[in-house]
């Protein structure tokens, strides 16, 4: 005989088991959104927040000026030169990378050389990749010194006649960071584009060699097709990276030569931690995310697309 | 359905434990233990420049003559601390003892952050006469300097008498003369060296302003920004000659203090304006180097008492401290005499308390004179109390270096400095 209480005992247990039937996913994912709420989102969410208050942090009772800062910011002529500078420092960066990267990959994997000349290359090829931005920092700063390595050599070689200031000329100072940033970073392309060309079908070249292909056509029409995928992430990813550099900037010119060097983390930088104005700098900061979610999102779905 | 069960309780688990461990309250800067004993953290940038376990040493005294009181070293590079400082002031979680720089003092003081060391003082019953200086704003002490480095003249003395000048320069045109005789661009030997790095503006404060604070003048009027005044734009006007005529060591625009005392160490520089704090630095890299020191020229003809540029290690207390009585009896430590005397001896710096003297200044020549230099002078530094002061250097050395290239002229720079300083106070 069925009762009221037993009907209810099997609907609460009915009830008991749908939700720990639903709710099992959730609690499996609850400590990942946990974290990304506490590491990603509260932080984010805090810089948005002073981003549209007056001087937080400073001042101790904080007022809501909506997007007072952002025209500040915008109006700013050295924010557009750390922009215009920024720009040039990335797209420089991330093409000598990938020509450099490119370049000294294929070189590794020719089949003339013995494997240990080519182990022998690699290890010294990747050697700028394993040094921190402080110590490239100081190294470059040494040898673009007017007394240093550089200038000694061309003055030497008869290229020029007078010291070069590289890194204290407003005409130089722009070229010789991004020169330093393009030797810091193009292992990173090389070591990716030597897996790749590794991960290439010879079958492939076979194929081409039979339509007749010669190696200039092999490159354009095997090689780079093959590495797409490798190099269109590489590229967003230190586009993204790049446009965020602050340690090698910082440690080598500082922003100067007057505003010559100054990129988007020095101007954020200074806005904090030299004019103490936090609500600028927060705005700043958001500026700088929404550019590298701009890029993150062309990441994401060439990353897409591919899966 | 068990291993459901579990699943979601672990899970659970977690995400409690989480919360719990990021709600947790961060711990207070000082804690005092069950048996009474109160532990202060004392940020500083110094230990890491006095000789091994030397600071520790000092703490270590005062924790002895101090039963109860524990003291935490919270050290680092000046850089690092200076963010740490900044962060601790704005979450209210700065150490209970901080070391200052007279550049931060003001901002601190507009966020609350510092307290008032008068209102200590006196609860303490403290004779502040025994302090060589203060540091005041609004008529209370917010930083007392533990110990002053002075920044006079580095000449190397080879290169002056090959040059041909037989004493040291005490005027400008002196000066100006010895750092031509000197200069020999051919075999890359310059006069006078000028760090203007933007990363680290304090050029302006030690290279710069040190001229106008020499001949005893200021840049500033009634606490307000006076750059534009006849003293500051002779110092100014003053630069420019030397650097048109080509007697500043090249790579100015981005040199820093480190890179100066390089070019000083390598005899490629006659004369530099630095930090006493770095003879025996420049002893240890170049034993061969004959150098002496001077005061800072003065404007021709000027008689009166020098100002002679210096930077200290001040000290302060977090406003958010929980025992600043504990607090003030380590500074008090700190600048009493033996033990004042005792630091500026190891930091081969001159002491913060009027009474205190270094032993290095009888053992060494070249620390006797620049202690001779520090009494007969009055420590000069117009920075210290300033709002934004790092800024203030950077606005002014932007402008600086756009009128030695040529691009405006000296009163036009001036104005700009003016308007961007006055726009900070």
């Amino acid at each position: 005989m069925i009762t009221a209480a037993g009907v209810r005992k099997v609907s609460g247990k009915a009830l008991w088991l749908k939700f720990v039937k639903k709710g099992t996913p959730y609690a499996y994912v609850a400590p990942t959104i946990m974290l990304m709420l506490i590491l990603l989102f509260l932080p984010i969410s805090m810089v948005i927040t002073y981003s549209l208050m007056d001087n937080v942090i400073m001042n101790k009772n904080p007022e809501y000026v909506a997007l007072l800062n952002y025209r500040t910011i915008f109006a700013d002529p050295v924010f557009h030169e750390a922009i215009g500078n920024t720009i040039f420092f990335t797209s420089m960066s991330v093409i000598f990378h990938m020509v450099i990267g490119l370049s000294f990959a294929m070189m590794l994997n020719v089949k003339v050389l013995h494997t240990v000349t080519k182990s022998l290359f690699r290890v010294v090829y990747i050697l700028p990749w394993v040094f921190t931005a402080a110590i490239i920092a100081i190294l470059w700063r040494l040898m673009l010194n007017p007394n240093g390595i550089v200038n000694y050599i061309l003055e030497t070689a008869g290229i020029i006649s007078s010291k070069v200031e590289w890194l204290s000329s407003r005409q130089t100072a722009l070229y010789a960071l991004t020169f330093i940033n393009i030797w810091a970073g193009y292992p990173f392309y090389m070591v990716s584009l030597l897996a790749g060309l590794q991960g290439i079908s010879p079958d492939l070249y076979e194929a081409a060699t039979v339509d007749g292909a010669n190696s200039v056509q092999k490159f354009f029409y095997v090689t780079i097709p093959q590495l797409k995928p490798i190099i269109l992430s590489l590229s967003l990813l230190d586009c993204i990276w790049t446009m965020q550099q602050f340690p090698l900037v910082w440690m080598t010119t500082g922003g100067g030569p007057i505003h010559a060097t100054e990129m988007l983390s020095t101007y954020t930088y200074k806005l904090a931690f030299s004019k103490y104005e936090f609500s600028l700098a927060s705005t700043s900061a958001v500026i700088i995310l929404i550019f590298s979610m701009v890029l993150a999102f062309f990441y994401v779905r060439h990353q897409k697309a591919r899966d | 359905m068990w291993r459901r069960i579990l699943g979601i309780l672990m899970c659970i688990v977690m995400v409690g434990a989480m919360s719990i461990g990021c709600s947790q309250p961060a711990s207070s800067d000082s804690e005092a233990a069950d048996d009474g004993t109160v532990t202060l953290e004392f940020i500083q940038w110094w230990e890491p420049e006095l000789p091994s376990g030397a600071f520790r040493a000092l703490m270590d005294r005062f924790e002895a003559e101090n039963p109860g009181i524990k003291v935490e070293l919270i050290s680092g590079p000046y850089a690092s601390t200076k963010e740490q400082v900044i962060a601790g002031a704005a979450s209210g979680t700065m150490a209970d003892v901080v070391g200052l720089d007279g550049a931060w003092v003001s901002d601190f003081v507009k966020q609350g952050s510092i307290a008032d060391l008068t209102e200590l003082m006196k609860s303490a019953g403290y004779d502040d006469s025994q302090l060589a200086s203060q540091i005041q704003l609004n008529g209370s002490t917010y930083m007392i300097p533990v110990v002053n480095f002075i920044y006079p003249v580095f000449i190397n003395d080879d290169l002056l008498a090959v040059a041909g000048i037989e004493s040291a320069p005490t005027n400008r045109t002196e000066f100006a003369n010895a750092a031509k005789a000197i200069t020999n661009a051919k075999n890359n030997v310059y006069g006078w060296v000028l760090p203007l790095s933007l990363e680290a503006p304090n050029g302006i404060q030690n290279d710069v302003m040190s001229w106008v604070w020499a001949s005893g003048k200021s840049m500033l009027k009634n606490g307000k920004p006076d750059v534009t005044n006849s003293d500051v734009k002779s110092a100014v006007a003053y630069i420019k000659e030397l650097y048109d005529a080509g007697v500043i060591a090249p790579g100015a625009f981005s040199m820093k203090e480190q890179d100066k005392v390089e070019e000083f160490t390598n005899g490629r520089v006659g004369m530099m304006i630095d930090s006493l704090a770095h003879i025996n630095t420049i002893r240890e890299s170049n034993p061969d180097l004959k150098f002496s020191i001077t005061a800072l020229p003065a404007e021709d003809g000027y008689q009166g008492k020098r100002g002679i540029p210096y930077a200290s290690w001040g000290i302060g207390i977090a406003e958010n401290s929980e025992h600043k009585a504990e607090a003030w009896k380590l500074v008090e430590f700190l600048m009493s005499e033996e033990i004042n005397s005792e630091l500026s001896s190891i930091a081969n710096a001159f002491p913060g308390n009027k009474n205190s003297v270094p032993d290095f200044v009888k053992a060494d020549e070249l620390f006797g004179t620049a202690f001779e230099i520090y009494k007969n002078g009055y420590p000069a530094n117009e920075f210290v109390g300033l709002p934004v002061a790092e800024d203030l250097m950077r606005s002014f050395d932007e402008q600086f270096q756009l009128m030695l290239e040529g691009e405006q002229t000296i009163d036009e720079m001036l104005e700009k400095v003016q308007a961007a300083w006055e726009k900070e106070f």
